[in-house]
């Protein structure tokens, strides 16, 4: 009887939830996922207020928890009881289902918000390893959701959870038969999307500020490509080149005080540094052929960039004091727009195989490649910080899409959009 | 003679964007671009004069900025006209949807750096042509057919 009313408010729950993601830019389809993922029950949650929450939290902890391809969400129609907490879960119950981890939730309501306990229960050890609170304001269901599968995705797998990350994206749609560009700002799952500004001409190479509050990107508007800064709180901008060819590529340095970026002012494209203090720009490559595509190592000693200076378009490392360049790629005739892993250890980038663009990943102390996607025309990989995962653009039919595989290619899903073509991911770093 | 050239540039654009828009005539943006381009009006020229308007895209092999044989002739008969007219002439380069986004901006470059090396080898005075890059984010015709990629690979002579 309890269970039936539980699950009479849950279809209205979920009504809700259809209605919002119908709305959504992006949506999630799960392509492939890990061998042995772990079970977990995420119950739906208790809710003491009055009236029908906008957002159905534990729905949400579901679909963070199964992207990861770590875990794997007990159905809610498998499941015997909803239990609201620890004590009135039955291990045996849950044993016969399989189910290693219950999640039991309470969301109640306070001032200007919400308020969800959250219990995580180990069905096998029979033991209670957590309870947590999150609080959130009145618009904020998503981020509790979010903040709390951050907590259970690290208790089970010992990996820092991403869930509350966002991704700025470029989408181009058409609007009275000419191409409309529009930098976009969304959470990582894809909802909440919204547009940061819109273009007439064509905007591209979105990049991230290390303390999550700005974008650096490269613009047409003016007649012709110049890098801009934004701050995504205030809508602050600022131009930051205007030379004469290109002014590409730029990304900032680990702590933020820099930009690398490709100038072709002298004739073709170099890689400088632009100090964001004194407005002074270094120049550190000096070659006849494309330099492109810089990105920092973690410790911002080096970048990594594509050059086809020895014939094809190839990554190479530079060491900042010395200006010593080396060639770190030798697998396939065109691998380019290199990404480093937040420990350092890993690039990936885009790998021609066959004829078929696709994203690779290398660790660079023992140089061994490995190809993670398998669909064609694939670009932009963007990780996520922590490591686990990263997001790139691909096309389906004739049309892009953003899509997201593990680093150890296990996990794959895609994030078609219902408008347009997206592109050039940038996955944030964390907020706090 | 200056004049006559643009007209002919001037009327290969309007068709560039009349084929450009496929079904909307009325669209607004589609009519302020060709507002801003010149009219097509012939003038009271000799018959040597009024040229064939001339073809304004040159094309290029993937991955390559290398100008085929074919190309050099139309740029050489470019360059004629060119040559000691004032007023600037843009070269944008252009790439298909191979290979990633900001090195195919490195590309188009090259290719437009490729023609306006060839112009001023011919005679056309440097300070004149400016060069710009578009990479892939302009492509000529969407898809990802052979043919669609050879067209978008290309330098467009504005």
């Amino acid at each position: 009887m309890m269970k039936k009313t539980v699950s009479l408010m849950f279809a209205a729950l979920l009504g809700c939830v259809l209605a919002v993601s119908a709305h959504a830019q992006l949506v999630v389809e799960i392509d492939d996922g890990n061998d042995n993922p772990t079970p977990v029950a995420v119950v739906p949650f208790d809710w003491s207020g009055s009236g029908v929450l906008a957002e159905d939290v534990s729905a949400i902890i579901s679909a963070d928890l199964r992207r990861s391809g770590l875990i794997a969400p007990v159905p809610r129609d498998d499941m015997l009881s909803f239990p609201k907490t620890p004590e009135q879960v039955s291990f045996r119950d849950w044993r016969m289902l399989g189910t290693e981890y219950v999640v039991t939730g309470r969301m109640q309501p306070q001032a200007n918000g919400y308020l969800l306990s959250f219990d995580l229960v180990n069905i096998f050890g029979q033991r209670k390893m957590f309870t947590k609170q999150v609080t959130g304001g009145a618009n904020q269901l998503r981020d509790i959701a979010h903040r709390a599968a951050d907590e259970i995705f690290e208790a089970i797998t010992g990996i820092r959870g991403a869930f509350g990350t966002q991704m700025v994206y470029v989408q181009e749609t058409q609007r009275g038969g000419q191409p409309s560009y529009a930098l976009m700002l969304s959470d990582i799952d894809g909802a909440r999307a919204r547009q940061i500004r819109r273009f007439s001409a064509p905007v591209m190479s979105p990049s991230w500020s290390p303390n999550g509050q700005e974008v650096a990107y490269v613009s047409f508007e003016t007649g012709r490509p110049a890098i801009f800064r934004e701050n995504l709180r205030t809508g602050a901008r600022q131009q930051l080149t205007n030379f004469k060819g290109l002014n590409s590529s730029p990304t900032f340095s680990p702590d933020g005080s820099k930009l690398a970026m490709v100038l072709s002012k002298d004739g073709n494209p170099e890689i400088y540094v632009l100090d964001l203090n004194s407005g002074r720009f270094t120049r550190m490559t000096r070659h006849f052929s494309i330099d492109t595509e810089p990105n920092w190592m973690p410790d911002g000693k080096s970048l990594v960039f594509t050059s086809d200076r020895g014939g094809k378009p190839q990554i190479y490392q530079l060491t900042l004091a010395t200006g010593q360049v080396d060639r770190l790629t030798f697998d396939g005739d065109y691998n380019a727009r290199p990404r480093v892993s937040p420990d350092g250890k890993t690039l990936v980038m885009v790998h021609r195989s066959r004829g078929v663009f696709t994203i690779a990943t290398m660790d660079i102390v023992s140089g061994r490649m490995r190809v993670l996607t398998e669909t064609r025309l694939d670009e932009s990989p963007s990780i996520a910080p922590n490591g686990a995962m990263l997001m790139y653009a691909t096309k389906r039919g004739n049309k892009g899409i953003l899509a997201a595989v593990s680093l150890d290619a296990g996990v794959k899903y895609s994030l078609p959009s219902q408008q347009g073509n997206v592109r050039e991911p940038a996955w944030s770093p964390y907020f706090d | 003679m200056f004049k006559s050239v643009k007209t002919g540039l001037g009327l290969a654009c309007v068709l560039a964007v009349t084929a450009g828009c496929s079904s909307t005539d009325t669209d607004d943006s589609a009519n302020q671009q060709m507002a801003q381009t010149p009219p097509p009006v012939v003038e009271e020229t000799t018959a040597t004069e009024t040229a064939v308007p001339l073809d304004n895209v040159v094309y290029f092999d993937f991955d390559q900025s290398l100008l085929k044989p074919s190309t050099r002739e139309l740029l050489i008969k470019h360059a004629d006209r060119m040559r000691g007219a004032a007023g600037t002439v843009r070269l944008e380069g252009h790439a298909d949807e191979l290979g990633t986004r900001e090195y195919n901006l490195a590309l188009g470059e090259r290719r437009a750096n490729a023609v306006r090396d060839f112009l001023v080898l011919q005679g056309v005075n440097a300070a004149n042509l400016e060069v710009i890059s578009y990479g892939e984010e302009r492509p000529a015709q969407e898809g990802s057919s052979e043919s669609a990629r050879a067209m978008n690979r290309r330098v467009v002579i504005n």
